[in-house]
């Protein structure tokens, strides 16, 4: 198979389907993909369409039913469940619609647990959550737990503790779904953010916004592509004068 | 009306669609109950045997035991006595039968029948020169048989013949000098001694000088049988009371000197009466009351434990319920009612099972021993005992209910519409130290940091479980040492084996898997409880990177950890229990044996959580993650 070496994430024939006989849902069916290294994705599409369940698959949260996917150069789809933990810790950063944040551990400790999954020193571990939160603006609130958050701090730890283990590629799930704009545009920030500094993002959401801050917009219906567009530069370009990134 | 049918339809509702969880409840509570009805349903069994035996020996009012046939005559002409016999005399020996041995009391009698206290003889014929007759307690622990060849103090006999008497109370409860009770015995010295009969001139044979014929028996029936307490006080009164008086040879040289040996015509009268003797054969049957009321004990805190862990578990199911239920006018009182009513009916309907299955079952546990001919009765179960369990079984479900049913009641009804999660708790302190902690450990010491009732619970669990286990252990452990002949003090020495120790040991064995049992269900709830409402965090660690088996074998630290310290406390309770039970006749066990003890309940914990833990893993990160945020 003749991979470039500068796709990060590669999908042929990508299937995903429940059940059986005349209740079989194809949630993604038959999808092509790829995301080059340092690209930021958008997918959009409407409620029930398969664009989560192809984040799922991508992030190895879900197994296919059929097709291929590589992370860089390594299949990844045979993987064992062990494996695709390893794959998780290392490789793939998780931002989801509801946080999924721990309630009980602080805004610190929920950064650094990738870190202490992965292996790190607890003193490591600490510094690397702290210089995230200092990263999205929450070093202030290291030591408050998720309930003392807004939707928008809690947003951006998860963000913080995606990036934990330096991994190479970010999966966000409807970052910005139970947001307000004030925190939709902090979200925005940070997304811009980590784009400049090369970071591979695959971003699935019903906010325009967020998807005009893309490289590339794919929009999904029915688990198949339905339009790809390659927007004027992503966060650097003009889109991102229109949704109020420039200048601020 | 219409509330109190509303709030029975919901019950029953909620019973249908959570049968298993009811069931669990239901045999958590009639294992309690059926126990303390055992309990109860032993009162009083071996009364209606022992008068059968009494009547089939012609058994005595009143034995004096005297040190010269010539006290006998005062005795024999008192005022109320009837008819008599005796005295006969009584010569202590050493008896040896195929390896084993014993001290005996040997009781001279004549190959006539006597017209009082005529042993009835069960297997073989009565006592003839050379032929020995065993009674039957004595000689199924000696493991001997007719025709078998004993030797007393270096004479050979053949048993002849094994018989039961209401005279004197049966092995190892032997005792002939004291007016009510042998229950004083056990700390006099060895209990090793039983009676046998062979003809006088034998039984005298036995006596020398260096261990004199200073004993005989009077049998006396009294016009009045309920007078023979007075009786005894009045003839024990003038002669200086009862006391300890025998000396036993044993072939070991351990025998017991228990008390003044009296030279002859030192020692007046001791009578004993038929009450006494009665008590002594209930002994038997009081030992396993004494073992199944502890254990009723034990069980209903496990019970308690059990419809905690349920009552809880269903709470946290049942937050959106309580929500519609206010929200279409359900007052805090009716939802609180709804909520206990549900475990009390399971509660009363538990113990009715539980009344009926002791009652069935408590026969079985009845046998009122080789002492004594004749079936015992049916078990007695008052009116008001029945209301003891009844009540038992309202104070488990009650315990444990009260305070979730009135959690439940003072829910904000905006939040459990909407479903909320009850918060979990923040331990500080056990979070930074599971930092340092490999990834299961630092994941298990979290969930318990999580929800530190459930762990409480958990350790009050197996401190109930291996405070009887360690109980029942050191029991073994110490039956086994005096069986072997190692204990040179407690209830037994000698080798054989003994019919109360052996009735505990069945009792003890009865106990101690209805508790495991129990604990072990309440373990799998506990896990399975602990996996359900770590089923987000669960998800979430494996999208962080936890490998599925780090996540799995975090669920079962965590049910470790919070076994480990009830596992120690229950030790220290049941080495407690078992020296309260045993009155500090025994020693504890060995520490190795603890320590066995001690690791393989958490093994087992362990082990048993493993199957809903990794089932807790199996399911798709993706799906929870959905149902979670959904």
């Amino acid at each position: 198979m003749n991979r470039s070496t500068e796709t990060l994430v590669r999908a042929r024939g990508l299937r995903r389907e429940y059940g059986r006989g005349e209740s079989l849902i194809r949630a993604v069916d038959d999808v092509d993909l790829d995301v080059a290294t340092g690209e930021t994705v958008a997918v959009m599409g409407p409620s029930g369409c398969g664009k989560s369940t192809l984040l799922h698959l991508i992030g190895g949260l879900d197994r296919l039913t059929g097709g291929e996917l590589w992370l860089a150069d390594r299949r990844v789809d045979r993987l064992s469940e062990r494996a695709l933990a390893e794959l998780r810790c290392r490789q793939i950063g998780f931002v989801f619609q509801a946080f999924q944040l721990m309630d009980e551990l602080t805004a610190q400790e929920n950064v650094e647990l990738p870190a202490l999954l992965a292996g790190q020193s607890p003193r490591r571990a600490r510094r690397r959550a702290l210089e995230l939160l200092e990263r999205v603006g929450l070093e202030d609130r290291a030591r408050h737990l998720p309930a003392e958050l807004s939707g928008g701090q809690r947003q951006r730890v998860a963000i913080a503790r995606s990036l934990a283990n330096d991994p190479p590629l970010v999966l966000a799930d409807e970052p910005t779904g139970n947001l307000d704009s004030t925190a939709t545009l902090e979200v925005l920030r940070l997304f811009q953010a980590l784009h400049e500094t090369g970071l591979t993002l695959v971003v699935v959401t019903h906010d325009e916004r967020i998807a005009a801050t893309a490289d590339r917009l794919i929009s999904m219906r029915d688990g198949v592509f339905v339009d790809e567009t390659r927007l004027t530069g992503g966060t650097g370009g003009s889109l991102a004068d229109f949704v109020g990134l420039r200048g601020e | 009306m219409g509330r109190v049918f509303l709030v029975f339809r919901l019950a029953a509702r909620d019973v249908r669609h959570h049968r298993a969880q009811a069931l669990l409840l239901v045999v958590a509570i009639v294992a309690a109950t059926a126990t303390l009805t055992m309990a109860f349903a032993l009162s009083g069994v071996t009364d209606h045997p022992y008068q059968q035996t009494r009547a089939a020996t012609k058994g005595p009012d009143v034995v004096a035991y005297m040190t010269s046939p010539s006290q006998a005559t005062a005795l024999i002409h008192a005022p109320g006595v009837l008819v008599s016999s005796g005295p006969f005399p009584i010569a202590s020996a050493s008896i040896a039968v195929g390896g084993r041995s014993a001290g005996a009391f040997v009781e001279g009698r004549g190959e006539a029948p006597a017209a009082v206290d005529q042993p009835e003889v069960i297997v073989g014929s009565w006592v003839r020169p050379g032929g020995v007759v065993i009674e039957r307690t004595f000689a199924q622990a000696l493991d001997a048989s007719i025709g078998d060849s004993v030797t007393m103090s270096g004479r050979r006999f053949t048993v002849v013949g094994i018989a039961v008497t209401a005279a004197q109370a049966p092995y190892p409860n032997l005792c002939y000098f004291t007016t009510n009770t042998c229950a004083n015995f056990q700390g006099a010295g060895s209990r090793d001694n039983g009676v046998v009969w062979t003809t006088e001139p034998d039984a005298r044979a036995l006596t020398s000088s260096a261990n004199p014929l200073d004993d005989f028996a009077l049998n006396l029936k009294l016009s009045h049988p309920a007078d023979a307490q007075a009786f005894a006080n009045r003839y024990s009164a003038l002669t200086g009371g009862p006391g300890p008086r025998h000396r036993i040879e044993t072939s070991g040289g351990s025998g017991p000197a228990p008390g003044p040996a009296g030279g002859p015509n030192q020692v007046g009268p001791i009578v004993s009466t038929w009450e006494g003797v009665a008590s002594a054969d209930a002994l038997l049957v009081q030992d396993a009351q004494s073992v199944l009321g502890p254990g009723a004990l034990l069980l209903a805190l496990l019970a308690i434990a059990s419809v905690a862990i349920l009552v809880g578990r269903r709470l946290s199911e049942y937050t959106r319920r309580v929500g519609l239920l206010k929200a279409v006018g359900g007052t805090p009182a009716l939802i609180a009612t709804t909520f206990m009513i549900e475990n009390v009916a399971l509660a009363l309907m538990a113990a009715g099972v539980g009344l009926v299955a002791g009652w069935l079952v408590a026969p079985l546990l009845t046998d009122p021993g080789a002492a004594l001919i004749g079936a015992p009765g049916a078990p007695t179960l008052t009116a008001a005992k029945a209301i003891e369990v009844i009540g038992v079984a309202l104070v488990v479900a009650l315990a444990a209910t009260l305070v979730p049913a009135i959690r439940a009641a003072r829910t904000s009804t905006v939040r459990a519409l909407a479903d909320v999660a009850r918060p979990p708790r923040r331990r500080g302190a056990l979070i930074r130290v599971s930092r340092r902690m490999p990834v299961p450990v630092l994941f298990g010491l979290r969930l318990v940091a999580r929800r530190p009732r459930r762990a409480l619970l958990s350790t009050a669990n197996m401190a109930v479980t291996v405070t009887g286990i360690v109980a029942v252990v050191a029991f073994h452990a110490t039956t086994t040492n005096k069986l072997s002949g190692a204990a040179t003090s407690g209830l037994i020495s000698g080798g054989l084996s003994d019919p109360v120790v052996n009735r505990d040991l069945e009792m003890l064995g009865v106990i101690t898997v209805m508790l495991v049992t129990l604990a072990l269900l309440n373990a799998v709830f506990t896990t399975w409880a602990t996996v359900l409402d770590a089923r987000r965090s669960s998800a979430v660690m494996r999208a962080l990177g936890a490998r599925p088996g780090q996540v799995g074998l975090g669920l079962v630290v965590a049910q470790v950890i919070s076994a480990l310290p009830g596992t120690i406390v229950g030790v220290g309770l049941g080495l407690a229990l078992f020296k309260a039970a045993v009155k500090s006749a025994g020693s504890p066990p060995p520490a190795f044996l603890l320590v066995v003890t001690v690791l393989g309940t958490l093994g087992v914990v362990a082990g048993l959580t493993t199957v809903p833990a990794q089932w807790g893993t199996r399911q798709r990160i993706a799906d929870v993650l959905a149902d979670e945020a959904a």
